[in-house]
Protein backbone atom coordinates (compact mmCIF):
# COMPACT_ATOMS: atom_id res chain seq x y z
CA UNK A 1 0.00 0.00 0.00
CA UNK A 2 2.64 2.49 0.43
CA UNK A 3 5.31 1.32 -1.70
CA UNK A 4 5.18 4.45 -3.82
CA UNK A 5 4.61 7.07 -1.39
CA UNK A 6 5.78 10.57 -1.07
CA UNK A 7 5.25 13.99 0.34
CA UNK A 8 3.59 15.03 -2.91
CA UNK A 9 0.67 12.36 -2.15
CA UNK A 10 -0.37 14.20 0.70
CA UNK A 11 -3.72 15.95 -0.34
CA UNK A 12 -4.70 17.96 2.08
CA UNK A 13 -4.16 18.11 6.37
CA UNK A 14 -6.42 19.38 8.87
CA UNK A 15 -7.07 19.18 12.66
CA UNK A 16 -9.63 16.90 13.84
CA UNK A 17 -12.52 17.75 15.86
CA UNK A 18 -12.38 17.45 19.38
CA UNK A 19 -15.61 15.48 19.23
CA UNK A 20 -14.87 13.38 16.14
CA UNK A 21 -11.42 12.88 18.01
CA UNK A 22 -13.53 11.20 20.70
CA UNK A 23 -15.31 8.40 18.20
CA UNK A 24 -12.33 7.93 16.64
CA UNK A 25 -10.96 7.08 20.02
CA UNK A 26 -13.58 5.16 20.90
CA UNK A 27 -13.74 3.14 17.15
CA UNK A 28 -9.92 2.52 18.08
CA UNK A 29 -10.50 0.74 21.61
CA UNK A 30 -13.40 -1.11 19.82
CA UNK A 31 -11.34 -2.54 17.26
CA UNK A 32 -8.49 -3.26 19.85
CA UNK A 33 -10.01 -3.33 23.27
CA UNK A 34 -6.59 -4.21 25.04
CA UNK A 35 -5.71 -0.41 23.76
CA UNK A 36 -8.19 0.82 26.00
CA UNK A 37 -5.75 1.22 29.03
CA UNK A 38 -3.24 3.26 27.49
CA UNK A 39 -5.64 5.10 24.99
CA UNK A 40 -5.52 7.94 27.19
CA UNK A 41 -1.74 7.98 26.89
CA UNK A 42 -1.70 7.47 23.08
CA UNK A 43 -4.09 10.19 22.20
CA UNK A 44 -3.96 13.06 25.23
CA UNK A 45 -7.15 14.44 26.27
CA UNK A 46 -5.99 17.91 24.86
CA UNK A 47 -4.00 16.30 21.96
CA UNK A 48 -4.53 17.16 18.38
CA UNK A 49 -5.07 14.34 15.96
CA UNK A 50 -4.36 15.49 12.44
CA UNK A 51 -5.75 14.22 9.84
CA UNK A 52 -3.98 13.93 6.32
CA UNK A 53 -5.52 12.65 3.08
CA UNK A 54 -3.48 11.46 0.82
CA UNK A 55 -3.39 9.79 -2.32
CA UNK A 56 -5.89 6.55 -3.21
CA UNK A 57 -8.27 7.21 -0.60
CA UNK A 58 -5.42 6.91 2.55
CA UNK A 59 -5.84 8.86 5.55
CA UNK A 60 -3.33 9.08 7.98
CA UNK A 61 -3.95 10.29 11.79
CA UNK A 62 -0.50 11.69 13.59
CA UNK A 63 -0.52 13.26 16.94
CA UNK A 64 2.48 15.53 17.61
CA UNK A 65 3.65 14.77 13.88
CA UNK A 66 3.84 11.10 14.29
CA UNK A 67 1.63 8.70 12.54
CA UNK A 68 -0.52 6.74 14.75
CA UNK A 69 -2.66 5.11 12.15
CA UNK A 70 -4.36 5.13 9.32
CA UNK A 71 -7.14 3.71 7.33
CA UNK A 72 -8.24 2.65 3.65
CA UNK A 73 -11.94 1.95 4.09
CA UNK A 74 -13.49 2.09 7.17
CA UNK A 75 -10.91 -0.68 9.45
CA UNK A 76 -8.53 1.58 11.26
CA UNK A 77 -5.29 0.33 11.07
CA UNK A 78 -2.24 0.90 13.67
CA UNK A 79 1.24 2.14 12.18
CA UNK A 80 4.38 -0.18 13.35
CA UNK A 81 5.37 2.91 16.08
CA UNK A 82 1.73 2.21 17.29
CA UNK A 83 2.57 -1.54 17.60
CA UNK A 84 5.90 -0.54 18.85
CA UNK A 85 4.88 1.68 22.01
CA UNK A 86 2.44 -0.95 22.96
CA UNK A 87 2.43 -4.39 21.47
CA UNK A 88 0.53 -7.24 22.51
CA UNK A 89 -2.57 -5.44 21.53
CA UNK A 90 -2.99 -6.84 17.96
CA UNK A 91 -3.41 -9.76 16.71
CA UNK A 92 -0.02 -11.79 15.80
CA UNK A 93 1.93 -13.73 13.75
CA UNK A 94 5.40 -14.59 14.14
CA UNK A 95 7.66 -15.71 11.13
CA UNK A 96 10.85 -17.89 10.11
CA UNK A 97 14.39 -15.91 10.42
CA UNK A 98 14.86 -16.50 6.95
CA UNK A 99 11.59 -13.95 5.61
CA UNK A 100 12.99 -11.15 7.56
CA UNK A 101 14.55 -10.06 4.65
CA UNK A 102 11.94 -10.76 2.09
CA UNK A 103 9.66 -8.71 4.34
CA UNK A 104 11.80 -5.92 5.10
CA UNK A 105 11.58 -5.21 1.10
CA UNK A 106 8.64 -5.53 1.00
CA UNK A 107 6.77 -9.20 -0.08
CA UNK A 108 4.13 -10.69 0.83
CA UNK A 109 4.55 -13.16 3.44
CA UNK A 110 4.27 -17.15 2.12
CA UNK A 111 2.15 -19.69 3.77
CA UNK A 112 5.68 -21.68 4.96
CA UNK A 113 7.13 -18.56 6.40
CA UNK A 114 4.08 -19.05 9.09
CA UNK A 115 4.26 -21.92 9.26
CA UNK A 116 7.80 -23.85 9.65
CA UNK A 117 9.89 -24.71 12.82
CA UNK A 118 10.64 -20.33 13.98
CA UNK A 119 7.32 -19.27 12.76
CA UNK A 120 4.60 -18.87 15.24
CA UNK A 121 0.51 -19.35 14.36
CA UNK A 122 -2.12 -18.72 16.88
CA UNK A 123 -4.28 -22.18 18.12
CA UNK A 124 -7.28 -22.96 16.79
CA UNK A 125 -9.66 -21.38 15.90
CA UNK A 126 -7.05 -18.53 15.01
CA UNK A 127 -8.06 -15.78 12.94
CA UNK A 128 -10.19 -14.95 9.55
CA UNK A 129 -9.31 -14.04 6.44
CA UNK A 130 -8.77 -10.18 6.05
CA UNK A 131 -7.73 -9.63 9.39
CA UNK A 132 -5.24 -7.05 10.09
CA UNK A 133 -2.48 -9.03 11.65
CA UNK A 134 1.00 -7.97 13.36
CA UNK A 135 3.98 -9.72 12.14
CA UNK A 136 7.01 -10.49 14.44
CA UNK A 137 9.95 -12.52 14.10
CA UNK A 138 11.40 -15.72 15.68
CA UNK A 139 13.74 -14.36 17.70
CA UNK A 140 13.18 -10.68 17.76
CA UNK A 141 11.37 -8.48 20.21
CA UNK A 142 9.58 -5.73 17.91
CA UNK A 143 7.15 -6.28 15.10
CA UNK A 144 8.28 -6.01 11.75
CA UNK A 145 5.27 -5.26 9.48
CA UNK A 146 1.48 -5.47 9.12
CA UNK A 147 -0.19 -6.88 6.99
CA UNK A 148 -3.81 -8.19 6.04
CA UNK A 149 -4.55 -12.24 6.06
CA UNK A 150 -5.29 -13.16 2.61
CA UNK A 151 -6.64 -16.70 3.57
CA UNK A 152 -7.36 -17.83 7.85
CA UNK A 153 -4.73 -19.09 9.84
CA UNK A 154 -6.54 -22.88 9.69
CA UNK A 155 -6.48 -22.22 5.98
CA UNK A 156 -2.33 -21.60 6.08
CA UNK A 157 -1.76 -24.34 8.41
CA UNK A 158 -3.81 -27.47 5.94
CA UNK A 159 -2.72 -25.50 2.29
CA UNK A 160 1.12 -24.21 2.97
CA UNK A 161 1.66 -23.08 0.26
CA UNK A 162 1.33 -19.15 -1.57
CA UNK A 163 0.59 -15.93 -0.77
CA UNK A 164 -0.85 -15.88 2.70
CA UNK A 165 -0.17 -12.38 3.82
CA UNK A 166 -0.70 -9.24 1.92
CA UNK A 167 2.05 -6.74 3.52
CA UNK A 168 0.54 -2.82 4.18
CA UNK A 169 3.42 -1.54 5.97
CA UNK A 170 6.61 -2.13 7.08
CA UNK A 171 10.09 -1.26 9.08
CA UNK A 172 11.63 0.92 6.43
CA UNK A 173 8.92 1.70 3.72
CA UNK A 174 7.65 5.28 2.94
CA UNK A 175 5.21 5.61 5.50
CA UNK A 176 7.95 4.36 8.49
CA UNK A 177 10.07 7.26 6.73
CA UNK A 178 7.23 9.33 6.60
CA UNK A 179 7.26 12.80 9.08
CA UNK A 180 5.78 15.73 8.95
CA UNK A 181 7.22 19.20 9.97
CA UNK B 1 2.38 1.44 30.52
CA UNK B 2 3.93 2.48 27.05
CA UNK B 3 6.88 1.01 25.79
CA UNK B 4 9.56 3.25 24.33
CA UNK B 5 11.28 1.66 21.46
CA UNK B 6 15.09 2.93 21.05
CA UNK B 7 15.46 3.10 17.00
CA UNK B 8 18.81 3.21 15.32
CA UNK B 9 20.14 6.59 14.21
CA UNK B 10 21.34 5.22 11.18
CA UNK B 11 18.89 2.82 9.47
CA UNK B 12 15.62 4.17 11.86
CA UNK B 13 15.32 0.54 12.42
CA UNK B 14 14.49 -1.15 15.31
CA UNK B 15 18.38 -2.08 16.81
CA UNK B 16 17.52 -6.06 16.48
CA UNK B 17 17.21 -5.16 12.75
CA UNK B 18 20.02 -3.11 11.74
CA UNK B 19 21.13 -6.71 10.21
CA UNK B 20 19.01 -6.20 7.78
CA UNK B 21 19.27 -2.54 7.04
CA UNK B 22 22.44 -3.07 4.79
CA UNK B 23 24.59 -0.30 7.06
CA UNK B 24 25.52 -2.89 10.06
CA UNK B 25 28.75 -1.49 10.35
CA UNK B 26 27.69 2.63 10.89
CA UNK B 27 24.99 0.95 12.96
CA UNK B 28 27.01 -0.77 15.18
CA UNK B 29 28.98 2.01 15.70
CA UNK B 30 25.63 4.16 16.26
CA UNK B 31 24.41 1.95 18.81
CA UNK B 32 27.84 0.99 20.98
CA UNK B 33 28.12 5.02 20.84
CA UNK B 34 24.29 5.89 22.10
CA UNK B 35 23.47 2.25 23.65
CA UNK B 36 26.30 0.60 25.15
CA UNK B 37 24.28 -1.70 27.04
CA UNK B 38 21.50 -2.75 23.81
CA UNK B 39 25.15 -2.94 21.86
CA UNK B 40 26.45 -5.56 24.38
CA UNK B 41 23.19 -7.51 24.85
CA UNK B 42 22.98 -7.74 20.94
CA UNK B 43 26.33 -8.29 18.92
CA UNK B 44 28.46 -9.25 22.70
CA UNK B 45 31.33 -7.54 24.06
CA UNK B 46 33.07 -5.48 22.12
CA UNK B 47 36.97 -6.43 20.74
CA UNK B 48 36.54 -10.32 21.80
CA UNK B 49 36.43 -12.72 18.70
CA UNK B 50 35.74 -15.19 21.18
CA UNK B 51 33.00 -13.97 22.26
CA UNK B 52 31.83 -13.21 19.46
CA UNK B 53 32.22 -16.39 18.10
CA UNK B 54 29.74 -17.72 20.82
CA UNK B 55 27.40 -15.49 19.79
CA UNK B 56 27.21 -16.53 16.43
CA UNK B 57 27.12 -20.33 17.37
CA UNK B 58 24.46 -19.48 19.42
CA UNK B 59 23.00 -17.47 17.31
CA UNK B 60 23.20 -20.66 14.78
CA UNK B 61 21.95 -22.97 17.57
CA UNK B 62 18.83 -20.49 18.32
CA UNK B 63 17.68 -19.69 14.70
CA UNK B 64 15.54 -22.88 13.16
CA UNK B 65 15.91 -22.78 9.72
CA UNK B 66 19.00 -24.54 9.30
CA UNK B 67 22.36 -24.23 9.09
CA UNK B 68 22.55 -24.74 5.67
CA UNK B 69 19.84 -22.00 5.55
CA UNK B 70 21.95 -19.47 8.09
CA UNK B 71 24.75 -19.41 6.23
CA UNK B 72 23.07 -18.53 2.65
CA UNK B 73 20.88 -15.62 4.59
CA UNK B 74 24.20 -14.51 6.03
CA UNK B 75 26.04 -14.43 2.95
CA UNK B 76 23.25 -12.82 1.24
CA UNK B 77 23.36 -9.73 4.10
CA UNK B 78 26.61 -9.62 3.94
CA UNK B 79 26.62 -9.07 -0.16
CA UNK B 80 23.23 -6.70 0.80
CA UNK B 81 25.86 -4.70 2.59
CA UNK B 82 28.64 -4.55 0.57
CA UNK B 83 26.46 -2.64 -2.27
CA UNK B 84 24.96 -0.35 0.03
CA UNK B 85 28.18 0.76 1.22
CA UNK B 86 29.49 1.26 -2.47
CA UNK B 87 26.53 2.63 -3.28
CA UNK B 88 26.99 5.40 -0.21
CA UNK B 89 30.58 5.38 -1.33
CA UNK B 90 29.30 6.95 -4.49
CA UNK B 91 26.92 8.92 -3.76
CA UNK B 92 29.01 10.49 -0.93
CA UNK B 93 31.67 11.26 -3.78
CA UNK B 94 29.57 12.57 -6.51
CA UNK B 95 27.53 15.00 -3.38
CA UNK B 96 31.73 16.29 -2.80
CA UNK B 97 32.57 16.70 -6.26
CA UNK B 98 29.50 18.69 -6.96
CA UNK B 99 29.14 22.39 -6.08
CA UNK B 100 26.83 24.68 -5.31
CA UNK B 101 26.47 28.07 -6.97
CA UNK B 102 25.02 31.20 -6.05
CA UNK B 103 24.59 34.00 -8.85
CA UNK B 104 23.65 37.14 -8.38
CA UNK B 105 21.64 38.77 -11.05
CA UNK B 106 20.56 42.37 -11.40
CA UNK B 107 16.94 43.12 -12.28
CA UNK B 108 17.06 46.89 -12.67
CA UNK B 109 19.59 49.51 -11.62
CA UNK B 110 19.25 48.84 -8.22
CA UNK B 111 17.19 45.36 -7.71
CA UNK B 112 19.34 42.12 -7.72
CA UNK B 113 17.97 38.70 -7.57
CA UNK B 114 19.65 35.98 -5.73
CA UNK B 115 19.72 32.50 -7.62
CA UNK B 116 21.13 29.26 -5.73
CA UNK B 117 21.35 26.38 -7.28
CA UNK B 118 22.99 22.75 -7.22
CA UNK B 119 21.50 21.85 -4.14
CA UNK B 120 19.22 19.28 -5.36
CA UNK B 121 21.72 16.15 -4.68
CA UNK B 122 21.97 17.34 -0.92
CA UNK B 123 18.15 16.12 0.14
CA UNK B 124 17.45 19.36 1.09
CA UNK B 125 14.12 20.52 0.24
CA UNK B 126 14.00 23.53 -2.18
CA UNK B 127 10.51 24.79 -1.10
CA UNK B 128 11.19 24.41 2.67
CA UNK B 129 14.57 26.36 2.19
CA UNK B 130 12.93 28.97 -0.25
CA UNK B 131 10.32 29.44 2.90
CA UNK B 132 13.14 30.11 5.28
CA UNK B 133 14.92 32.32 3.04
CA UNK B 134 11.38 34.31 2.47
CA UNK B 135 10.65 34.76 6.39
CA UNK B 136 14.45 35.05 6.84
CA UNK B 137 15.49 38.46 4.46
CA UNK B 138 11.74 39.14 4.08
CA UNK B 139 11.89 39.53 1.20
CA UNK B 140 10.36 37.07 -1.97
CA UNK B 141 11.70 33.50 -2.56
CA UNK B 142 10.41 31.19 -4.38
CA UNK B 143 11.67 27.62 -6.57
CA UNK B 144 11.94 27.68 -9.82
CA UNK B 145 13.46 25.96 -13.17
CA UNK B 146 16.22 27.43 -14.55
CA UNK B 147 17.97 27.49 -18.03
CA UNK B 148 19.49 23.56 -17.73
CA UNK B 149 15.89 22.51 -16.12
CA UNK B 150 16.98 22.09 -12.65
CA UNK B 151 15.26 23.59 -9.77
CA UNK B 152 17.03 27.08 -8.44
CA UNK B 153 15.81 29.14 -5.65
CA UNK B 154 15.41 32.17 -6.22
CA UNK B 155 15.76 35.25 -3.96
CA UNK B 156 14.23 39.05 -4.57
CA UNK B 157 16.92 41.15 -3.22
CA UNK B 158 20.68 41.68 -2.78
CA UNK B 159 21.69 39.11 0.17
CA UNK B 160 24.28 36.89 -1.93
CA UNK B 161 26.49 37.03 1.47
CA UNK B 162 24.03 36.41 3.91
CA UNK B 163 22.92 33.21 1.30
CA UNK B 164 26.08 32.25 1.10
CA UNK B 165 26.95 31.84 5.04
CA UNK B 166 23.60 29.92 5.56
CA UNK B 167 24.17 27.84 3.03
CA UNK B 168 27.82 27.30 4.69
CA UNK B 169 26.03 26.39 7.74
CA UNK B 170 23.63 23.93 6.35
CA UNK B 171 26.14 22.56 4.92
CA UNK B 172 28.40 22.16 7.85
CA UNK B 173 25.20 20.99 9.38
CA UNK B 174 25.46 17.92 7.20
CA UNK B 175 28.93 16.73 7.49
CA UNK B 176 29.78 18.12 4.48
CA UNK B 177 31.74 20.73 5.10
CA UNK B 178 34.51 20.30 2.03
CA UNK B 179 31.96 21.18 -0.69
CA UNK B 180 32.50 23.82 -2.65
CA UNK B 181 30.13 26.92 -2.73
CA UNK B 182 30.70 29.36 -5.89
CA UNK B 183 29.63 32.65 -5.75
CA UNK B 184 28.99 34.39 -9.13
CA UNK B 185 28.23 37.82 -9.67
CA UNK B 186 26.96 38.74 -12.71
CA UNK B 187 27.06 42.39 -12.34
CA UNK B 188 30.76 42.60 -10.99
CA UNK B 189 32.06 44.39 -13.95
CA UNK B 190 29.71 47.30 -14.12
CA UNK B 191 30.51 48.20 -10.43
CA UNK B 192 33.54 49.84 -10.68
CA UNK B 193 32.04 51.98 -13.36
CA UNK B 194 29.25 52.70 -10.93
CA UNK B 195 31.19 53.15 -8.21
CA UNK B 196 33.22 55.88 -10.77
CA UNK B 197 29.71 57.37 -12.02
CA UNK B 198 28.99 57.87 -8.29
CA UNK B 199 32.48 59.93 -8.13
CA UNK B 200 31.74 62.04 -10.24
CA UNK B 201 28.12 62.84 -8.85
CA UNK B 202 30.13 63.75 -5.59
CA UNK B 203 32.36 65.80 -7.33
Amino acid sequence: MFRKFTREDVHSRSKVKSSIQRTLKAKLVKQYPKLEDVINELIPKKGQIELIKCEDKIQLYTVDGEVLFFQKFDELIPSLKLVHKFPGAYPTVQVDRGAIKFVLSGANIMCPGLTSAGADLPPAPGYEKGTIVVINAENKENALAIGELMMSTEEIKSINKGHSIELIHHLGDPLWNFSIE
Amino acid sequence: MLKNVIYCGVCSYPPEYCEFSGKLKRCKVWLSENHADLFAKLYGAEDNAQEEVEVVTNKLAESSIGEAREEKLEKDLLRIQKKQENREERELAKKLSSKVIIKREARTKKKFIVAISGLEIFDIDMKKLAKTFASKFATGCSVSKNVEKKEEVVIQGDVMDEVEAYIHSLLEEKGLKDVKVETIDAKKKKKPAAEGATKQATK
